[in-house]
């Protein structure tokens, strides 16, 4: 057990962490440059090999590196040296809980792809988001910066505000799965359901094409306000454009990371990219389906590869197969985040506010009361 | 020892060295809202070795995470001092502290007085018990008047704070 654990967790590092937020910040430069007209980072080059910019993330690492680490005068060494970590570590760990493929059973050995399979797996992100919000407070704190005490407060306000309504408007979800539990809410989009169904149900009629018309039984088809609202208010919590008023770069400069420099400046801005994947692989599991197949489920993706192949290379296959629809789901919303960020301005401070307390709070709420009625009807 | 007992004593150490730190840091109150927050989550971490995990999720997001953010939204903006209370003021709150501080450990002695027997008796717990599917149906079902009153009174609160803070924007 031990060591299944610690292969995850090698597996999730290297992956996740060391392996995408890298591409990331790639993505986010050529997505800026086709959004811009222009071509985009394609200058580092070792000896006119330029990899379509892929150089660029190496790049990066070795001038943060080899940066110098200044402390300002009059800050609190010991808060303003760990604040970058209090802000990186909660992304990390984060990744403990998500699903990257379902359970499988290989003879006697059983497979699950998750590191920690807890029963309140949700609970558990929202309770390290709680703590990251610390990183950038303490770090606006102890810089001795007016610019960046401004930062800090204004991210501990938009924190505090967007934590109560993300998780508001995911209680949606729980109600129609039945569960905190990551995994089993990817388990439970792993089907499809009738699109024209309740005529079946409650008029009595029967056409034949009634059960060819299926959708994914997806969170975003059960949920769909509750997508827009999640995605709004966790993009919120990571504090990128349009939310970035704690950054704000045309009010307070650069906001709580003014005074940091090198590598710690490098931490903040890893952990920024590690909760897009984050945000981008907790969407993909709440909402699209997790490692699920549109409209193919294991047992049909098993039998129907077992029936040529045999059943241990069809259940291999099948653990690659759904490991390659998570990437592939978390990709796109990594792109659809992007895509927001180069699109929107920046939004007022109260606008921020207005958009959390006047609009989303009593929408999320009313979302649930909805959900709450019509499971009520549909369940009796 | 097991991995639990030393995780417990890691833990359990932690939350009193950080407790301290929080009571005896008097210069810097940002460094007493950190200790709060280490403390939290090291109790956070004792719950979670007691399979009570429900509760350490609550007690790291609302106590670890919200309220010590709130906290130190109010440090951080008003920045006071003890000299900008009046000196009677500061003799109340002295006093208020050492009635609470008498008070908790009147509570401890007690309860380390009690028999120890009483406490140490092991039972088993039903399946499944402390989490969230049991506390939301216990909470809905048999003690959801004492939960409507509970949320009447934070309304209050509210409302009353709100026309506080109205008042001194008016």
């Amino acid at each position: 057990m031990p060591i299944e654990a610690i292969v995850k967790v090698l597996f999730i590092f290297a992956v996740m962490v060391m392996g995408l937020a890298p591409i990331i910040t790639w993505i986010e430069r050529k997505q800026s440059a086709v959004m811009q007209d222009r071509i985009g980072a394609n200058r580092a080059d070792l000896g006119g090999i330029t990899l379509l910019g892929l150089l660029h993330p190496a790049a990066d690492v070795i001038k943060l590196m080899t940066k110098e680490d200044v402390v300002p005068d009059g800050a609190n060494r010991v808060m303003h040296l760990l604040s970058p970590l209090i802000a990186a570590v909660p992304a990390i760990i984060a990744f403990a809980v998500i699903p990257f493929g379902g359970v499988y059973q290989f003879g006697d050995t059983t497979l699950n792809l998750v590191a920690a399979d807890i029963d309140w797996g949700l609970l558990y992100i929202f309770a390290i988001g709680s703590i990251a919000a610390y990183g950038t407070v303490i770090a606006g704190w102890s810089s001795n910066n007016n610019w960046s005490m401004l930062g800090g407060l204004r991210a501990s306000a938009q924190m505090i505000s967007y934590e109560v309504t993300m998780g508001l408007t995911v209680v949606g979800v729980f109600m129609v799965f039945q569960t905190l539990r990551l995994s089993d809410m990817a388990l439970a989009q792993d089907t499809s359901f009738r699109i024209f169904g309740f005529l079946e149900l409650y008029l009595g009629l029967n056409w034949g094409w009634i059960d060819w018309l299926r959708l994914p039984a997806w969170g975003i088809f059960y949920q769909p306000l509750g997508f827009l609202m999640f995605l709004a208010a966790i993009m919120a919590e990571n504090k990128r454009p349009p939310f970035d008023i704690p950054e704000g770069e045309s009010e307070i400069i650069a906001g709580y990371h003014l005074e940091y420099s090198g590598m710690r400046f490098g931490l903040f801005f890893m952990s920024e990219f590690i909760e897009i994947i984050i945000i981008a692989a907790l969407t993909a599991t709440i909402f699209l389906g997790g490692w699920a197949v549109p409209l193919l489920s294991t047992d049909a993706i098993i039998g129907g590869i077992s029936s040529v192949m045999g059943v241990g290379f069809a259940t291999g296959l099948c653990v690659l197969i759904h490991f390659a629809t998570f990437m592939l789901k978390v990709i796109f919303m990594i792109w659809v985040q992007m895509l927001l960020r180069w699109s929107l301005p920046r939004f007022r401070y109260d606008q921020v506010m207005n958009l959390c307390w006047k609009i989303l709070l009593p929408l999320s709420i009313a979302n649930i009361f909805a959900t709450g009625l019509v499971l009520l009807w549909v369940k009796g | 020892m097991t991995v639990e007992t030393i995780l417990f004593y890691i833990f359990g150490s932690l939350a009193v060295v950080s407790a301290l730190g929080m009571v005896l840091n008097i210069r810097n109150a940002v460094a007493s809202a950190m200790s709060l927050v280490v403390t939290m989550v090291s109790l956070g971490a004792i719950y979670l070795l007691l399979e009570a995990y429900l509760v350490a999720a609550i007690q790291i997001m609302v106590y670890g995470g919200a309220i010590v953010v709130l906290f130190l939204f109010v440090v951080m903006l008003l920045n006071l001092s003890t000299d900008e209370f009046p000196p009677g003021r500061q003799r109340l709150i002295k006093l208020a502290f050492v009635i609470a501080g008498v008070t908790i450990l009147a509570q401890v002695l007690i309860a380390l007085g009690r028999d120890p027997l009483l406490a140490a008796q092991p039972q088993t717990v039903p399946e499944g018990f402390g989490g969230y599917r049991q506390l939301g149906i216990a909470l809905y079902t048999d003690y959801v008047l004492l939960v409507e009153m509970a949320s009447l009174l934070l309304l209050a609160a509210i409302v009353g704070a709100l026309i506080l803070a109205k008042r001194k924007i008016d």
